[in-house]
């Protein structure tokens, strides 16, 4: 058994070298046949001078920087001899790479992927289903885990940490440079759709898919004495292979449009944009039935499901967020901050991201049925005006904000200079520039640049990068916690409107911080079950594990009457109770 | 405005200053030489398997101390001038008091072994425990662990845990024996065996051996046998704390003897949690009670006394819960490990032979005075109320489903209970509860 645990290890080590050296493998070359056959007319005039032409480069690192140069160069004069129309928008840094990479990988598609996930996948299992014997009988078992490098932010979990940040800025910002990864799920991608060729989003998909369900296995094998744990994780295993990866895949083999069925606003943020709202109603009965689907799931769907069952119908047996979560994150689930002051961070930021999903749809909605929305504002009010606020939050609430020892001034400044940090990073100094433009002194506040903005700061960066990138750091619902406006609309409805809640038996709580420690969204359970009192968060998910690490059987998910949900503090076992 | 001092920060101590505080606006002061803030005593054991660090362990973020001006000292009381109403520390100094509240908690016990002051040979109760016991097992092949009860078994859990085999010599026939029914005990020996423990029943230990430098090296049983090992766990049980009280005009037996109120013989001197004993006990209860419940509930009720409100403690039924491995134990009302005359009780066990219920009745009236449950959650509410209103056997194996407390869709025993119950006491039939159409198809 343990001899099979180590072969497994090493088999996943190996196709995990293998993924990661296949970035680096292959070599480059562009020729005129590609670059005629993918460049546009207008444009080919105006790149062909910038381009090597039938050169080899060793380095794809080195390939991709140098198409980009030629692109930017070009770009960068248009827009200072103010030539609109010659700025080039296409992404033919990916597309060119993609079609000039040849080498071993781009030879063996089919060799690479067996190598690296069909024995990695059998790797991870070997390592995985061995703990059903070894680990002993079925029950809680988290012997060691703040021993572990891996999982308490050891070396372990700052190495995978910064990989997984390193991906995410590849994935979203950069894809040219892992054509290589993208090209190896190829054949995967040929088998769903034979006529469509594997990109950026689809190696994504795979790789999500493919850690869902191999960490599902874990996630089986270590709480397989729990069937409320046994039976979700087999719900979201099912959602994220079947609705968010396998069916759109079917749905754009069938020339429909490319849909996830569970996903809905406004997790799902492009929805209401004006090319999605075309594509489906002009994709006949199909497309406006899924349009229907999508408005109906989060008007209806979500209150009502919400009610009888509380948010974690959709958070933790649906969503492919916390499918990851649930599964892949479940080794960092203790990671997340318990404390009060995490509390309110939390509630200021995912609110303050609902808001803005919800005033960046309307503004989106009203440039597709009206006119263009569009307002320019001097740059420094822009910046101060944050500011203004933070200071103004930090002097209201300081007292709310213990662990700050500073004294009103003190709170002020930080407010002021934090704010003002914040506001400066959309300056035109920052990176952000490219996704605000900033035109002379003023902001150019339009519908399409704030969707733009969203997408960046809120779609890409929040939940990609910081939520999954910080699991080994922070906890495996970094995202589902700060940043996820639909999480904060459910939790809404959960909060003040739901029949769910977790109740505490009796006076049978010892106060030992399994319940606190293991939750993944921060909550401080303890806090409720020592009190004896329901806990009814906002941003509870439903997972069930405090219930399933309680030493004492004192913790349960229950939907029951509304009445009396609410209910007073009462740990029982004293009759003369006097408070 | 009154000075109130609380020697000890355990559960009793804390949940005394954490009511004061809410009653009144004294000033409170709680001293502790063991930690510099409270945490929980009963999650000792998972600091040490590595399910947290002891920072998990504090049920108050450190600034709640501040924000309720509850004051707390880090310092060891090495004794009171109760004359003068003074505290006095073991590195000098002192603290006045106008009201002092005794919260000592246990000591672990040792029975004069030959040998039991031996390095590596220790009790599990205090954080300094837990230190120690992470320093005597650095790299050992084997350990003993002396008496089956709950630290016992909890330290075999902390041992196996780190991969350390496990002699564990018990006493009695089996497990808890003291305290368990032999049913109950039995499947918990099953279920320790099951995790490799070396179990050795109705063994008792003779000596523990010198290795030449001070450190066990192994230990001689009343059989005669000798096992070699480097840690000896002796967990005999515990009892409480009372040196502070020895010599001194407030009385002591066992415990620190205790009206109803709470008080001592000593005016505004008080004792709670493990280190109180009461002068005189409810029927269904025990003089001293070292666990968690009783120091909390003591800890609400002194409150009540020193703020200006006379109350009685007046505990509900018992009730208590633990887990051994993973099996986790409640327990409700009264069960005794030896049935009185007037009593029977219907056992159920299932298939699996890691969970069951054994509940407890007269045999003349039918009515329930107690249950243990094993592997099956019940819940305190119904319990409670049943026992209190006198409940029968039949009445509570028709609605034991009221009582489950498992999460959802775990697999439910009330039919099976029910039709075995149904054949054991033919005479006073009850219908057997239906499953659900869920159930039925999840199951």
């Amino acid at each position: 058994m343990k001899a099979i645990r180590f072969t497994g290890l090493i088999l996943f080590l190996f196709s995990l070298s293998l993924f990661l050296a296949s970035f680096f493998m292959g070599s480059y070359t562009l020729t005129h046949e590609i670059f005629s056959s993918i460049v546009k007319p207008e444009h080919q005039e105006m790149l062909r001078n910038s381009y090597e032409f039938d050169r080899p480069y060793a380095s794809g690192i080195t390939f991709v920087n140098h198409l980009k140069k030629g692109i930017d160069e070009i770009n960068v004069t248009a827009r200072a001899e103010q030539r609109w129309g010659d700025i080039i928008y296409d992404d033919y840094v990916s597309t060119l790479t993609r079609a000039s990479a040849t080498g071993a990988v781009t030879e063996n598609e089919l060799l690479f992927f067996m190598l690296i996930y069909v024995v990695g996948t059998m790797g991870a299992l070997m390592f995985i289903l061995p703990q059903a014997k070894l680990a002993g009988p079925p029950g809680i078992r988290h012997n060691h885990i703040f021993h572990n490098a891996l999982n308490n932010r050891g070396w372990l979990g700052m190495l995978s940490g910064t990989l997984l940040v390193v991906f995410y800025i590849l994935l979203y910002f950069f894809p040219a440079y892992i054509t290589n990864w993208i090209i190896i799920v190829n054949p995967v991608q040929k088998l769903l759709n034979p006529s469509a060729s594997s990109g950026q989003w689809f190696l994504y998909g795979f790789l999500y898919t493919f850690a869902v369900i191999v960490m599902g296995f874990r996630m089986l094998v270590k709480y397989r004495h729990s069937r409320y744990q046994v039976f979700r994780t087999i719900s979201v295993m099912f959602f994220q292979l079947a609705f968010a990866f396998v069916i759109p895949e079917l749905l754009v083999r069938l020339n429909q449009p490319y849909f996830d069925f569970k996903n809905m606003w406004p997790l799902d943020y492009d929805f209401f944009d004006a090319w999605h709202i075309n594509m489906l109603t002009q994709s006949g009965g199909l497309g406006i039935f899924m349009f229907a689907w999508g408005i109906t799931l989060f008007v209806i769907g979500v209150p009502v499901f919400v009610y009888f069952f509380g948010k974690r119908w959709y958070c933790s047996w649906v969503c492919g967020c916390g499918g990851l979560a649930e599964t892949a994150g479940d080794p960092f689930r203790q990671l997340s901050d318990k404390s009060t002051e995490a509390w309110q961070i939390e509630r200021l930021l995912i609110h303050g991201v609902l808001v803005f999903g919800v005033i960046m749809t309307i503004l989106v909605l009203y440039n597709f049925f009206g006119e263009d929305f569009y307002f320019a504002v001097n740059k420094w009010t822009v910046l101060a005006f944050p500011a203004i606020i933070g200071a103004g939050l930090f002097f209201f609430h300081r007292k709310k904000f213990p662990y700050m020892k500073g004294g009103k001034v003190r709170n002020v400044i930080v407010g002021i200079v934090g704010f003002f940090t914040l506001g400066a990073a959309f300056s035109e100094v920052s990176v952000f520039a490219k996704y605000m433009p900033v035109d002379g002194n003023n902001f150019n506040f339009s519908s399409g640049n704030i969707r733009t903005m969203y997408g960046f700061m809120i779609g890409s960066m929040f939940s990609g990068v910081i939520g999954t990138g910080f699991y080994p750091f922070m906890g495996n619902r970094v995202w589902c916690r700060f940043g996820c406006p639909l999480a904060a609309y459910l939790g809404l409805v959960q909060r003040f409107k739901s029949k769910f809640r977790i109740t505490t038996n009796g006076g049978q709580c010892i106060s030992c911080g399994n319940c606190s420690t293991y939750c993944e969204m921060g909550i401080d359970v303890r806090a409720y079950a020592q009190r004896g009192q329901n806990i009814i968060r906002s941003s509870c998910v439903g997972c069930g594990v405090c219930s399933a690490v309680c030493p004492r059987g004192v913790l349960n998910l229950e939907n029951q009457n509304e009445y009396g949900r609410f209910n007073q503090p009462i740990s029982l076992g004293n009759v003369n109770k006097i408070i | 405005m009154q000075h109130i001092v609380i020697i000890g920060n355990g559960i009793a101590g804390i949940t005394a200053a954490r009511n004061i505080r809410k009653l009144s606006d004294d000033s409170i002061t709680v001293i502790s030489g063991e930690t510099d803030y409270f945490f929980s005593r009963t999650a000792l054991m998972y600091i040490y398997m590595g399910h947290m660090e002891y920072r998990h362990t504090k049920p108050y973020e450190d600034w709640f101390w501040e924000k309720n001006r509850i004051e707390l000292k880090r310092a060891w009381v090495s004794s009171v001038d109760f004359d003068f109403k003074k505290v006095i520390f073991s590195k000098g100094g002192d603290l006045a008091y106008d009201k002092l509240i005794l919260a000592t908690g246990s000591q672990s016990n040792k029975f004069g072994w030959p040998g039991q002051s031996l390095n590596g040979v220790q009790g599990l109760y205090s954080y300094q425990d837990l230190e120690l016991m992470e320093k005597n097992t650095r790299n050992i092949s084997r350990a003993v662990i002396v008496g089956g009860g709950l630290i016992g078994i909890e330290m075999a859990e902390m041992l196996h845990s780190r991969n350390i085999p496990v002699t564990y010599l018990i006493r009695e026939k089996c497990f808890w024996g003291g305290i368990l029914p032999v049913e109950e005990a039995k499947l918990i020996d099953r279920h320790i065996l099951e995790h490799h423990i070396d179990l050795r029943v109705e063994v008792e230990l003779k000596e523990i051996i010198d290795d030449g430098n001070g450190r066990v090296k192994a230990i001689k049983t009343k059989n005669g046998d000798t096992i070699e090992c480097q840690f000896v766990g002796l967990t005999v049980g515990v009892h409480p704390n009372v040196d502070l009280v020895k010599d001194s005009p407030v009385e002591s037996d066992r415990g620190i003897l205790v009206n109803e109120y709470l008080q001592t013989n000593y005016p505004d001197v008080y004792a709670i949690g493990d280190c109180a004993q009461m002068r005189n006990h409810l029927p269904h209860r025990r003089a001293i009670e070292a666990v968690w419940y009783v120091g909390r509930m003591m800890g609400e009720t002194v409150a009540g006394t020193i703020t200006g409100t006379q109350t009685k403690y007046q505990p509900g039924i018992w009730f208590n819960s633990a887990k051994f491995f993973d099996i986790e134990y409640q327990t409700y009302g009264t069960v005794p490990n030896q049935l009185r005359d007037n009593e029977n009780h219907f056992y159920w066990e299932c298939e699996d032979k890691k969970k069951c219920i054994k509940i407890v009745f007269n045999k003349e009236t039918n009515i329930v005075s107690g249950i243990n449950l094993f592997g099956i959650r019940n819940r305190h509410e119904v319990w409670s109320k049943w026992l209190g209103e006198g409940k029968t056997l039949d009445y509570v194996v028709k609605n034991l489903e009221t009582a489950n407390f498992d999460p959802e869709f775990f697999k439910r025993y009330e039919s099976d209970i029910q039709a075995q119950y149904n054949q054991q006491f033919p005479d006073k039939p009850i219908s057997i509860r239906k499953k659900g159409f869920l159930e039925k198809l999840l199951t």
